[in-house]
């Protein structure tokens, strides 16, 4: 529903909100500007009177003074018919430069207001405001959900790219963004007279003047009252013309005065409303405060920002979402799949499952979970399929489901299995399928197969799964699941460095290049894409010739380094490190990268511990390997015998001497004395509390029992401190990479 | 802008002074904006008698009636009586632009010694009353007249 509400004028509105936001950037550095030619003079103790009469000094034909909110002094006057305006220095009463108001600062005002269309335009900026409040608010409600509740709006932001963009720049120019459009609204509304402006009808002419001569206006008691902060403007009465008056406006109002006796002779005082007006005025255009002109203006200029990423979310997810083909309506069907998902990830693992069951001749149908019916006359089995949004919240396609299966009365006849989908960097890895799983037990329906969990959109754990519930179901089920269509690149082996052959681990580190055939010719050597973009903690996708399930590897290099570099233990039997352990330098590979921009060291300068064992070390290094500004970076590495498949250790030790890595901690468990890294670290849990202490964030890497020993290990080290595991990773401070 | 209107709130204000309603016929009044780079400027077109007695309005241009006390001479001789211009109001002026409208006046309007003035005000510049004052009879048709401030040249045909 949120994520409707924050769609819905995101799209509609997202350029009239990037146009208004756009001109009203340029717009806020104007109060600034503005204030940065003012002479300083301008910000003395002064009274009107003094002012007024040593400009009258000097400007025998002065019509009117007036002063801007951002503090400058401006003169009209006529001389012998012509009329001029001047900038004036308070203090001598004469002219700093020539005035000359600049048409485009006009133009642009009155384009942000009104886009030229007069007044239906002032209604279409009005609507570009609400839609702009409508989307800060839902975002900031979707970001508090995504980081887990308000108190880790400001923690780590998680996820693509584009996801992180949006959400890092996004939840701090919010309130920007709120600020600019609630007074913007404020406007309009006055502008349409939902709100009075407050202005009157000016003070009423006085039917008698004195008549006589005119006074000094620097003897005039009346402006001696008025302090320079408070004076708008003063117009001089029309030289010759012995009834005419003074009008003197300030901030409490506009009043005029006798030419002769320099007494008030009428005064409107400036009502509530329109001084309201006058300081939301101020508030949105920062005139007369600059400095909150710029910051608005600051977070006005990220709105394009904010808009691309948005439309580029979308686009991912609109495309991401497959066409259910042969969807058999539910009461004929005999398998139900219900689908629980947040962007549309989850229905692409739905589809494969839908695609394969109807190949097998059954009638199936597909549903989101919002959509679960009462009763399913022809089911055998069902399905749910779902990821967990936020904090173990339901995903947009199921936040209705655990109400209904409450109001559900029967026990049914059918089975049912449960997949939930999630990524085990997040505190709480599937929770929501967990807590459907559990509902389904306490209302005692049937399990096909108990609960599980596919981490990362893995689609070997998905196969995994496909070939279980095809057991259950007594046929063979091999369910292909290949996300969004993907580019591939061809890379070539470089070269190669093998460890551990002596330890039964043969483990090698890898290095891909552009094939030399992908280089021929002056244009493709000078245009073409050399390696697609990557980073170290990315992964990369290796399609063994004739299989359709990639592989993920952790990538140990970054791009600009010119090489794809990835560490990779051979499997007893394994399909795909079989074959590249085969590969010789000159081979080629068809490979692709799959963003992972959660693991990796955060910014900052904060010290970064890097665990890791066996081939996960790769990404660690990539980690080492390009910090350049020698942050302190802390290493523990688990091998088997130092003699063997102690990785990358001659750069290990480069590292250490250039200061990119600041201690090298290692364990190994085939020696004398053997240890573990888990060992390492209780034993080092003074300095670990130290760091953590610091700000420090744990990266690890390894396989899946390792990296549960390392965080048991952590556990303990915490112990004795106010933190905990689950603190560490909502703010992003603990990372794990495993497999 | 061309505006072509009926006078009948100042045939009838007229009427009082000038009992027989002989004729009426067409006069066109067109006023000329300087680029005075602002916004668009309220113009008040009235007339007087030569003493510079209010005898009533012939166009406000400008729409927000808290703006009109800025024309100060206007004002003051009518009272700001919104009723006075009644069916008489349009836009403002923008810079550079031109005003031309076309109203329905008595013989007896024309032929009075009375006088056409215009006040003008613009936004956050200073106002010019009296921006324009300038005798009303059939002699001075045709004949343009510098404004003060805001108004390059006046001028009325019939």
């Amino acid at each position: 529903m949120l994520r409707q509400i924050h769609k819905l004028p995101g799209l509609l509105a997202g350029l009239l909100v990037v146009v208004l936001a756009t001109s009203g950037t340029i717009l806020s550095v104007i109060p600034a500007l503005d204030r940065s030619i003012v002479p300083p003079s301008s910000f003395n103790q002064m009274n009107v009177a003094e002012l007024a009469g040593r400009i009258a000094e000097n400007y025998p034909g002065a019509e009117q003074i007036k002063r801007s909110p951002s503090g400058k002094i401006t003169v009209f006057y006529f001389n012998n018919d012509t009329p001029g305006a001047d900038l004036i220095d308070p203090a001598t009463g004469t002219k700093v430069t020539e005035y000359q108001p600049s048409g485009f600062t006009r133009w642009l005002k009155l384009f942000h207001r009104s886009l030229l269309f007069d007044n239906k335009g002032r209604a279409v900026a009005g609507f570009g405001a609400l839609a702009m409040i409508i989307l800060s608010i839902s975002g900031l409600m979707m970001t508090a959900k995504r980081q887990g509740g308000w108190k880790n709006l400001f923690g780590h932001a998680r996820g693509t790219g584009t996801q992180r963009w949006h959400v890092a720049i996004g939840r701090i120019a919010v309130f920007g963004f709120l600020f600019s459009s609630i007074t913007a609204i404020y406007m309009s509304l006055v502008t349409f007279a939902y709100i009075p402006d407050g202005v009157g009808m000016g003070p009423t002419f006085p039917t008698d003047v004195n008549g006589g001569p005119t006074m000094n206006v620097g003897d005039m008691a009346v402006l001696k009252d008025v302090n320079i902060a408070d004076f708008r403007s003063l117009s001089f009465p029309y030289a010759g013309d012995l009834t005419d008056v003074f009008t003197l406006n300030t901030a409490q109002g506009t009043g005029y005065i006798d030419q002769a006796t320099g007494k008030m002779l009428s005064f409107e005082a400036n009502s509530f409303m329109k001084k309201t007006y006058e300081f939301i005025f101020m508030l949105h255009t920062g005139q007369g405060l600059w400095w909150l002109g710029l910051i608005l203006g600051a977070a006005a200029s990220v709105i394009p920002i904010m808009s691309i990423t948005g439309t580029l979310m979308w686009l991912r997810n609109r495309r991401a979402a497959p066409r259910i083909k042969k969807n058999i309506l539910a009461k004929h069907a005999n398998i139900v799949i219900l689908v629980g998902s947040e962007s549309s990830s989850t229905w692409g693992f739905a589809k494969t499952l839908h695609d394969g069951l109807t190949a097998e001749g059954l009638k199936v149908h597909t549903a989101p979970m919002n959509r679960m019916k009462p009763d399913y006359k022809a089911a055998k089995s069902m399905f749910i399929l779902t990821a967990t949004y936020g904090d173990g919240e339901a995903p947009a396609s199921a936040k209705s489901f655990m109400k209904q299966l409450a109001a559900v009365k029967t026990t049914p006849s059918f089975h049912v299995a449960v997949l939930g989908f999630g990524d085990r960097q997040f505190p709480r890895f599937c929770q929501f399928a967990q807590d459907v799983s559990a509902a389904l037990d306490a209302k005692q329906w049937k399990h096909m197969l108990p609960l599980d969990m596919i981490d990362r959109q893995s689609a070997q754990e998905f196969s995994r799964w496909g070939r279980e519930i095809g057991a259950v179901l007594g046929f063979e089920l091999e369910l292909v699941h290949t996300p969004a269509l993907r580019k591939t690149n061809k890379l070539a082996l470089i070269s190669r460095v093998d460890y551990g052959a002596e330890v039964q681990a043969p483990t090698t580190v890898f290095r891909f290049g552009v094939p030399k055939a992908a280089r021929k010719g002056l244009f493709k050597s000078i245009f073409g894409r050399r390696l697609p973009k990557f980073d170290a903690g990315d992964l990369v996708g290796v399609l063994v010739p004739g299989s359709s399930v990639p592989r993920f590897y952790s990538l140990a290099s970054s791009a600009k380094e010119g090489a794809l570099e990835i560490c990779v233990r051979k499997q007893a039997g394994g399909l795909c490190s079989g074959f590249l352990h085969d590969l010789a330098p000159g081979d080629e590979i068809e490979a692709f990268i799959q963003p992972n921009p959660d693991f990796r060291p955060a910014s900052g300068r904060a010290p970064v511990i890097l665990i890791g064992a066996g081939t996960g070390i790769g990404p660690l290094a990539g980690f080492i390997r390009s910090n350049k500004k020698c942050r302190p970076m802390h290493l523990y590495f688990g091998g088997r015998d130092p003699k063997s498949d102690f990785l990358y250790e001659p750069e290990l030790r480069d590292w250490l001497k250039d200061k990119r890595l600041g201690t090298l901690n290692t364990a190994f468990s085939r020696v004398q004395n053997r240890s573990y890294v888990q060992n390492k670290i209780i034993s080092d849990a003074e300095m670990f509390r130290d760091l953590i202490a610091q700000g420090a964030q744990i990266l690890v890497c390894g396989g899946r029992s390792m990296a549960q020993g390392v965080l048991d290990a952590i556990e303990t080290v915490l112990e004795p401190t106010d933190l905990d595991i689950l603190t560490l990773k909502t703010q992003g401070r603990y990372v794990e990479d495993t497999y | 802008m061309k505006i072509n209107k009926m006078m009948s709130a100042l045939a009838l204000a007229a009427a009082v002074t000038v009992p027989a309603i002989a004729q009426a016929r067409p006069v066109t009044l067109t006023a000329n904006l300087k680029n005075y780079g602002g916004s668009g400027a309220y113009v008040a077109i009235y007339l007087t008698d030569a003493k510079g007695v209010y005898k009533g309005t012939l166009w406000m241009a400008g729409p927000g009636i808290s703006f009109y006390h800025y024309l100060r001479d206007w004002s003051r001789a009518s009272g700001g009586n919104l009723a006075d211009i009644n069916g008489l109001t349009g836009a403002s002026i923008g810079a550079g632009q031109t005003l031309s409208i076309t109203l329905d006046l008595s013989d007896a309007l024309i032929n009075a010694g009375y006088q056409i003035r215009l006040d003008a005000a613009v936004r956050n510049m200073p106002p010019s009353k009296s921006e324009v004052v300038v005798s009303f009879d059939p002699a001075g048709k045709g004949k343009p007249v510098k404004g003060r401030r805001y108004i390059q040249s006046f001028q009325y045909d019939m």
